[in-house]
């Protein structure tokens, strides 16, 4: 973070897309280092990082690089130098980039990227999805789910104050929805920019790993092997899923203090919605969640006892809030915007057969899947889900996913 | 400009098992693994210091008429022999 009060005086809210939603956000927290090659649907969030550098808005130092995997290497070295760094990809964009992706979390950087999520090729695919953000779900950065417009500029502030927390210490992926949430326009308010810093505070990045002429060390020596080597690895990996389970705290407890004090209060890890007395509920991840509590609404003025639970923090996957969210249902549908090949269902579904291993009694579980390659999830969709989870419940549970829009035209 | 040693980064002031560095060099140089070493044929020697110039690992010392390598650092890696304008280098197995 600059040490100069911020150059502009910065308007109180605006009326913008979930891109440009997080752009202000990367503005207001003030990084030293910003790289980001153009991807779609992630491109107008780079014009506006460009817009705001050219414009005075965001001082900082921005970074052309000639493509993805640069961006990553540029990126990791600012930070290693200590400095508070930004990105945003999407799609082949994230694909290019994945060998520094990869060496990110393990050198426990505490980088932020957007992720505007989409779908991957082929069939070719412009368009959004979770499928490349869930391909990335499992090598060891923090990954969280926006809903809304306001709540990714929100929460790419939040970003780096978890990333930087010196139980964490790991790069995050804010997740915010091609299509939905990039390109959907409302009013966003901004949160102060003197109260960002003070939330944020200075820069910390590089106190336990460095490029540092001052503090001499070997970045990332060769580990591993055998003999003691092995050992060493393995306390590593140890400390890298120590880190991760330290994030689910910190995520909470950064989310608690956003909200005190800047008044807006978004669900850290699950959000529970008509929970309370429901026989049944659906898991919802993104953008998709709004058309579905509103079937949840409509199912309950029906008579229905539907409930819904949002996931916002997927990895961490928050295991005992999943396990306390279940534990008051008697069937769960989930639905994923994204596949598993491996498991022909999808990967919150996967997450969500852990869990009811932990529960003292099975419950019948669906996979849903829709809304792939930008098709749109409506509450008609979701009023299906809820039908076909309550059928669930009485006995007739599909042994293979739910394709929503299979039938659509 | 004088040369001031830095300490190295006292690495028991964080975690363990945080990220993985190194606050000690490694004993083993190249010296110790390398295959080939490069032999200087004296006499064809000008000093016109191009094998100091290619040298990946700077391992070239000058002597009075010639150069010569430190073979504690060379990796053997030839570049020397084969950028020579003189041939003045030849690559020899290091014995068994």
């Amino acid at each position: 973070m600059s040490a100069l009060p911020q150059a502009k005086t910065l308007p109180g809210h605006v009326v913008c897309d979930g891109n440009e939603a997080a752009a202000w956000g990367v503005v207001l927290s003030r990084p030293d280092m910003v790289a980001v090659y153009p991807i779609t649907p992630q491109t107008s969030l780079v014009e506006a990082l460009a817009q705001f550098a050219a414009d005075g808005t965001l001082d900082t130092e921005m970074v052309e690089a000639e493509g993805e995997h640069s961006v990553l290497s540029v990126l990791q070295g600012a930070c290693l130098a200590g400095a508070r760094t930004y990105t945003a990809t999407s799609g082949p964009g994230l694909a290019f980039m994945f060998e520094p992706y990869l060496r990110a979390p393990g050198l426990r950087l505490p980088m932020v990227m957007s992720l505007v999520t989409r779908d991957t090729l082929s069939p070719q695919c412009v368009w959004g999805g979770h499928q490349d953000a869930m391909s990335v779900r499992d090598v060891g950065w923090i990954q969280v789910y926006c809903e809304s417009v306001q709540e990714i500029l929100d929460t790419v502030i939040m970003a780096f104050r978890i990333a930087e927390h010196r139980d964490v210490m790991l790069p995050i992926n804010v997740c915010h929805d091609g299509n939905y949430l990039s390109f959907g326009v409302c009013r966003v308010d901004l949160p102060d920019a003197a109260g960002v810093d003070a939330f944020l505070g200075k820069a910390d990045t590089n106190w336990h790993v460095a490029l540092d002429p001052d503090r001499p060390m070997g970045v990332d020596p060769l580990t591993g092997g055998g003999g003691p080597g092995a050992a060493l690895f393995a306390r590593y990996r140890k400390g890298h899923c120590r880190g991760m389970q330290n994030a689910l705290q910190v995520i909470v407890d950064t989310h608690r203090d956003f909200g005190d004090r800047f008044g807006r209060r978004h669900a850290p890890l699950l959000e529970e919605y008509r929970l309370d007395d429901a026989e049944y509920a659906i898991v919802t991840i993104g953008s998709m969640t709004g058309a579905a509590k509103d079937a949840v609404d409509e199912a309950r003025c029906a008579g229905q006892r539907a409930g819904l639970i949002k996931v916002k923090t997927y990895r961490p996957f928050p295991l005992q809030a999943m396990v306390q969210a279940l534990a008051r249902v008697k069937a769960v549908g989930v639905v994923d915007r994204s596949v598993s090949f491996g498991w022909n269902a999808g990967p919150v579904f996967q997450d969500v057969l852990g869990t009811l291993a932990m529960l003292p009694q099975r419950i019948p579980a669906v996979s849903f899947i829709g809304g792939l390659a930008g098709a749109d999830l409506t509450p008609g969709h979701f009023a299906r889900a809820l039908e076909t989870t309550a059928q669930a419940l009485a006995g007739a549970v599909p042994i293979a996913p739910v394709w929503l829009n299979e039938n659509d035209r | 400009m004088k040369l001031v040693a830095r300490p190295w980064f006292d690495a028991s002031a964080v975690a363990n098992d945080l990220a993985p560095i190194a606050t000690e060099p490694s004993p083993m140089l190249p010296g110790d693994w390398r295959s080939l070493r490069p032999v200087v044929e004296r006499g064809k020697c000008v000093k016109c210091a191009v094998c100091w110039l290619y040298c990946p690992v700077q391992c070239v010392v000058e002597k009075a008429r010639w150069f010569d390598f430190d073979l504690a650092t060379c990796k053997g890696c030839g570049i020397c022999a084969q950028e020579c304008p003189q041939r003045a280098i030849v690559m020899v197995e290091e014995a068994a």
